[in-house]
């Protein structure tokens, strides 16, 4: 029932959002999701502008995390895929331990992640496995208790559910319950493509993210960028904890930015703050964090508030720390991201600020969130399931007018 | 009407059998059933020597393997008085430390799950000393024997029961959970560890060791899909991988033909080839064993391993073991196929020692599981203190800065 209200709060919102209600009618004759001629805020994101990637050597070359030899090096245009390539060739080249293997990754993958791997480092290190998730998982955990570093990549985040019972009972709980040897399944990366891309349906757009997020020993990991990424997974493929590496699959060609060349890594579980903001903190990670930043600078326009804006990065476990001290400072705060709502990412940041004594007693609204419907992904309605520029503004707009 | 149905396929196989048998007389010999005889090998006492580390010839039971797709191995293998002493012994203490189990969970000292092998000490035994330190072994839950052949002490195992800080696991493992050198566990999920197992093996083939790793696994677990999957990328990667079910007849308490359409575990393997062991006779285990690594390593495939064998006890400690079989057939196996008292025929058969000896290392196995046990029950339990709960969650050092609890007040707060 509740859901139905909001359902029809929002074509309000989306109605009022439309200058003439003419091209209204046409618009809700159209049988595929697109947006209206006219939108104000659901336009599709333009990467090629946005703020959040480095469109220049200097933007990717001004973070503080990067070490002074890579600040003084040079960049490389590259999409996500080129930059997930770069980090995998980087780790493959430095450590014989490192060894990449998954559903059609000698071919390069189907996302093209490893294209040329196998090819430069030997079929050996770069191969294919057969279709088999569960033994996918197994066998990396094994590699990786004998010290080794595996990279597994299951082919879909969507197929990652057979693997489920080695990452649960396998890998996170290795180091809790081998006594004294001192092993572990720390050398284990998982990289897995994940999100919505309009069209994924049910089996090809989830972003399970929150079933890892609940689990101890696992690191989860989802870079919102290209330079994030090279940065992130190479983090990843050194710790000596078992990490998930989710990959939104829509960024893999459309985020394009300057990345630098040398290796580098960036830090684990450590939020950025991507925006200074006094009046509203907006938490997001991954693609969802686009769509954050086109509707808070058009609430900034509106009305004439600052926002300010988290990347998790890590999402477990997740970096406390940067989040209270935002809300800390701006007192309402919305979580944001695209899977399903409930016992979401969300509910665990929401919960976590209201449970700090210190942050609770600054909240001047509910912590809300915006995620995607507690539905599983649906293909004709995949876009309206995301959340859009138009709900995380309304998010915002209330927030305030609370 | 129910059984009567499950009856009707196994009375008919034999005459499928009987018919392959005339067209082809040669395949007499693999339809042979493996013995469990554990007293069925042969040597001639003659030719015993007398120093204790000097080789002698065994025979085996031409009864004690089956094989499919493969030469099988010798029935002859050296031995000498020392190890034949030493498997005996082995094999009386992981029992004698399996009855102290029992007895202390009879007790109420070890609480939860608790997976006994008493009869099937012939195949932990058999494998350790067909192995070296470098070489893997991974299996499931029913583990002790395993731990201790590689290496655990009975105090760190009986402590780990205890749950006691000294255990092998810090007591967070309990039964299920032994780690030791060469040893990968201790594994609770069924199946888990055979892809797991490949993994170890690959490990070896990538790095140019010439060892294998021996995976484990029950006849209840050989129906799991990862166990295929395993298979498959082990043969696929040419893997030096023993994978062996332990065949005891009873997944739980479900007898093996009534949960597997093909019960010759060792042709489940379908394009590896298998090899089927008397898994109560230690000396058959060790040479199909042996046999085995130096084949896998040699051809670079994996080989797929059936060691019949037998539990005395029920599945767990939880299950009487008598509901879904007969105490007679029990009684029987015990009385005609135990391995200790197998070995014990055949060792003082060939002279190998007298008796008293053999008594004396009865009351050596006792008197030592009797004092090891002793130190456990004085180990301390963990101290209750959350630094000891939430460690080993993440790289010491690395921690988030804290984990939940069950209520705020109870959050773990890392001090680095």
């Amino acid at each position: 029932m509740k859901s139905h209200l909001s359902l029809r709060r929002l074509n309000r919102t989306l109605a009022s959002l439309l200058s003439q209600p003419s091209r209204a009618a046409i618009v809700c004759n159209r049988h595929h999701s697109t947006y209206p001629p006219n939108a104000r805020l659901n336009i599709p994101t333009d990467y090629s502008t946005t703020p959040l990637l480095a469109h220049s050597p200097q933007m990717a070359l001004s973070s503080s995390e990067l070490p002074p030899e890579v600040k003084n090096g040079m960049t490389k245009r590259l999409n996500l895929f080129q930059a997930i390539n770069e980090a995998l060739a980087t780790a493959l080249r430095e450590d014989e331990n490192v060894l990449i293997f998954g559903e059609d990754v000698a071919f390069g993958g189907v996302f093209r992640c490893t294209m040329n791997l196998a090819g430069d480092y030997g079929a050996d290190r770069v191969f294919n496995t057969p279709l088999t998730e569960q033994g996918i998982m197994g066998f990396g955990i094994g590699l990786a208790a004998e010290g080794m570093r595996p990279i597994a990549e299951i082919q879909f985040a969507d197929y990652v559910f057979p693997a489920f019972d080695q990452l649960v009972n396998e890998a996170a709980k290795y180091r809790y319950r081998e006594g004294k040897t001192g092993r572990s399944a720390g050398g284990l990366t998982v990289r897995m493509p994940c999100g919505g891309v309009g069209h994924g349906a049910l089996y090809h757009s989830q972003s399970p993210e929150s079933l890892f997020t609940h689990i101890p020993g696992l690191r989860v990991i989802m870079p919102r960028s290209p330079l994030q990424a090279k940065g992130l997974l190479l983090s990843a493929i050194r710790s000596n904890d078992p990490c998930i590496f989710m990959e939104p699959k829509i960024l893999y060609r459309a985020a394009v930015e300057q990345v630098p060349s040398s290796p580098y890594t960036l830090p684990l579980s450590k939020a950025e703050v991507l925006q200074q903001g006094e009046n509203v903190t907006i938490i997001s990670y991954g693609q969802p964090l686009y769509t954050c930043h086109a509707a808070l600078k058009k609430a900034e326009e509106d009305l004439g508030i600052s926002v300010e804006l988290i990347d998790l990065r890590t999402i477990y476990p997740w970096d406390r720390e940067t989040v209270f001290k935002s809300v800390r400072k701006t007192g309402r705060c919305m979580v944001v991201h695209e899977s399903m709502v409930n016992a979401g990412v969300g509910a665990e940041v929401s919960a976590a600020i209201q449970g700090d004594a210190e942050t609770f007693l600054r909240l001047e609204a509910p912590v809300t969130r915006v995620a995607g419907w507690s539905i599983h992904s649906p293909l004709m309605f995949e876009k309206f399931n995301i959340p859009d520029v138009a709900r995380v503004y309304d998010g915002i707009k209330k927030l305030i007018e609370y | 009407m129910f059984s009567r149905a499950l009856r009707v396929p196994r009375a008919a196989a034999p005459l499928v059998r009987a018919r392959a048998t005339a067209a082809r007389p040669s395949t007499v010999a693999a339809l042979r059933s493996v013995t469990t005889n554990a007293a069925s090998s042969h040597a001639d006492k003659a030719a015993v020597p007398d120093a204790d580390d000097q080789p002698f010839q065994v025979t085996l039971s031409d009864e004690s393997f089956e094989t499919y797709e493969l030469d099988p191995p010798s029935y002859t293998l050296d031995v000498t008085k020392k190890e034949l002493k030493d498997m005996y012994s082995n094999m009386v203490v992981t029992r004698q430390m399996e009855m102290a189990a029992d007895r202390l969970y009879k007790e109420k000292k070890i609480r939860g799950f608790c997976h006994l092998s008493t009869g099937q000490e012939a195949v932990a035994v058999g494998i350790e000393h067909a192995l070296t330190k470098e070489d893997d072994v991974i299996t499931a839950y029913r583990c002790h024997g395993f731990a201790l052949m590689r290496g655990a002490s009975v105090r760190s195992i009986i402590g780990e029961l205890l749950g006691r800080r000294e255990g092998i696991a810090y007591g967070k493992g309990g039964s299920m959970h032994m780690f030791a050198k060469g040893f990968y566990g201790g594994n609770g999920i069924v199946g888990a560890q055979v892809p797991v197992g490949a993994g170890l093996a690959f490990a070896h083939k990538y790095t140019g060791r010439k060892n294998a790793s021996v995976i484990l696994y029950g006849d209840g677990a050989s129906n799991q899909g990862q166990v295929f999957e395993a298979f498959n990328m082990a043969k696929l990667w040419g893997l030096p991988a023993l994978f062996g079910c332990e065949n005891n007849k009873y997944g739980m308490g479900t007898a093996a033909a009534r949960s597997s359409a093909l019960t010759d575990y060792y042709k489940r393997g379908q394009y590896i080839p298998g090899l089927k062991v008397n898994g109560m006779d230690v000396l058959a285990v060790k040479a199909a064993v042996k046999y085995g690594k130096d084949w896998a390593i040699s051809q670079n495939s994996p080989l797929v391993l059936e060691y019949v064998t037998y539990r005395y006890g029920g599945h767990s400690m939880s299950d009487p073991g008598t509901t879904y079989r007969t105490r007679e057939e029990i009684q029987r196996m015990r009385s005609t196929n135990d391995p200790i008292a197998g070995l014990k025929q055949k060792i003082l058969d060939w002279g190998v020692c007298n008796e008293d000896e053999l008594k004396a290392i009865d009351k050596e196995a006792r008197s030592h599981v009797n004092e090891e046990v002793a130190a456990a029950e004085a180990m301390a339990f963990p101290e209750n203190k959350p630094e000891i709960l939430f460690e080993d969650v993440y790289v010491k050092g690395s921690e988030p800065q804290f984990l939940r609890g069950r209520t705020p007040d109870e959050n773990f707060y890392f001090s680095s």
